[in-house]
């Protein structure tokens, strides 16, 4: 039964990424002075929303842990963070190529990527120290630190834009600015598409979630066998 | 620039998906890795108990 509804929310999530597809190539007219390249805000800016969402569930996640000591919260905090983890990486990489094409550089030191990669290094981080630690009770708990101080780090990369007006592009959405900078319809398309991206990356989340579950029934079985 | 960037757009959305791709593909890839263990694991306490 579970099974079932994870497949359909997947599918469903596939579907909705397909109309949005439609709506962003085939419907929405290109923006006067970028072209078609604009179009990158559709997968840039929700992925790095989808990430920063699941950054804080970890976060919320591996505070629960500490106070509780119920691993159930530490497999649901290193499998939202893994999962963030990969938008980050679509976050960065998108947003590399459309500076590539409107600024000329692939990268610069500007604040808001500078904290970009911070973010995305302290994660890595994250799930490289949890491979160095056999002690799952030490793992999760070390991992379980991390993760909230990392969560800081997120903070920041959010709000570097307006702190620091460098070269990133500002905010434009209308629940930052109060309106006014962005066409309703493009806007529109952009939540659509962190809404079917949010409903994606749940479903990996559970995914991996079972796999930590297995993961830690392995271990267990492993001490068991080796007890014997 | 090309007709009005359409290459880098293209880029960019590629990009995104190779990475959701191989993202997923790694989930496959563990999730296979767990059931071999598993099963090994459970043949193998099987065995010593039934000794």
């Amino acid at each position: 039964m579970r099974d079932k509804i994870l497949y359909i929310l997947g599918l469903l999530s596939a579907a909705w990424l397909t109309v949005n597809l439609y709506q962003m190539l085939l419907v929405l007219p290109d923006e006067l002075r970028q072209g078609h390249i604009y179009r990158i805000i559709y997968f840039h800016v929700p992925a790095w929303f989808t990430c920063f969402s699941a950054f804080f569930v970890g976060a919320i996640a591996s505070i629960l842990f500490l106070v509780k000591k119920d691993y159930k919260y530490d497999t649901c905090a290193v499998a939202a963070i893994e999962v963030g983890v990969a938008f980050t990486c679509i976050g960065m990489v998108t947003g590399s190529i459309w500076a590539r094409n409107q600024w000329g550089i692939w990268w610069t030191w500007d604040p808001r990527l500078t904290w970009a990669a911070i973010t995305t290094l302290v994660y890595f981080g994250y799930l490289t120290l949890r491979q160095s630690i056999d002690d799952p009770a030490a793992r999760a708990r070390n991992s379980a630190v991390l993760a909230i101080f990392s969560f800081t780090s997120v903070a920041i990369t959010y709000k570097a834009i307006d702190w620091w007006r460098t070269q990133h592009p500002g905010a434009v959405l209308d629940f930052r600015t109060g309106g006014g900078q962005i066409d309703a319809d493009y806007q529109s398309v952009l939540y659509q598409n962190w809404g079917a991206l949010m409903l994606l990356a749940a479903v990996l989340v559970v995914i991996r979630m079972r796999q930590e579950s297995a993961i830690r029934a392995i271990e267990g079985l492993r001490r068991h066998a080796h007890a014997r | 620039m090309d007709s009005r960037n359409f290459t880098y757009m293209f880029y960019g959305f590629a990009a995104a998906w190779v990475i959701l791709s191989l993202y997923v593909l790694t989930l496959v890839g563990r999730e296979k890795k767990i059931n071999k263990q598993l099963e090994g694991l459970r043949r193998m306490l099987d065995d010593k108990g039934g000794k």
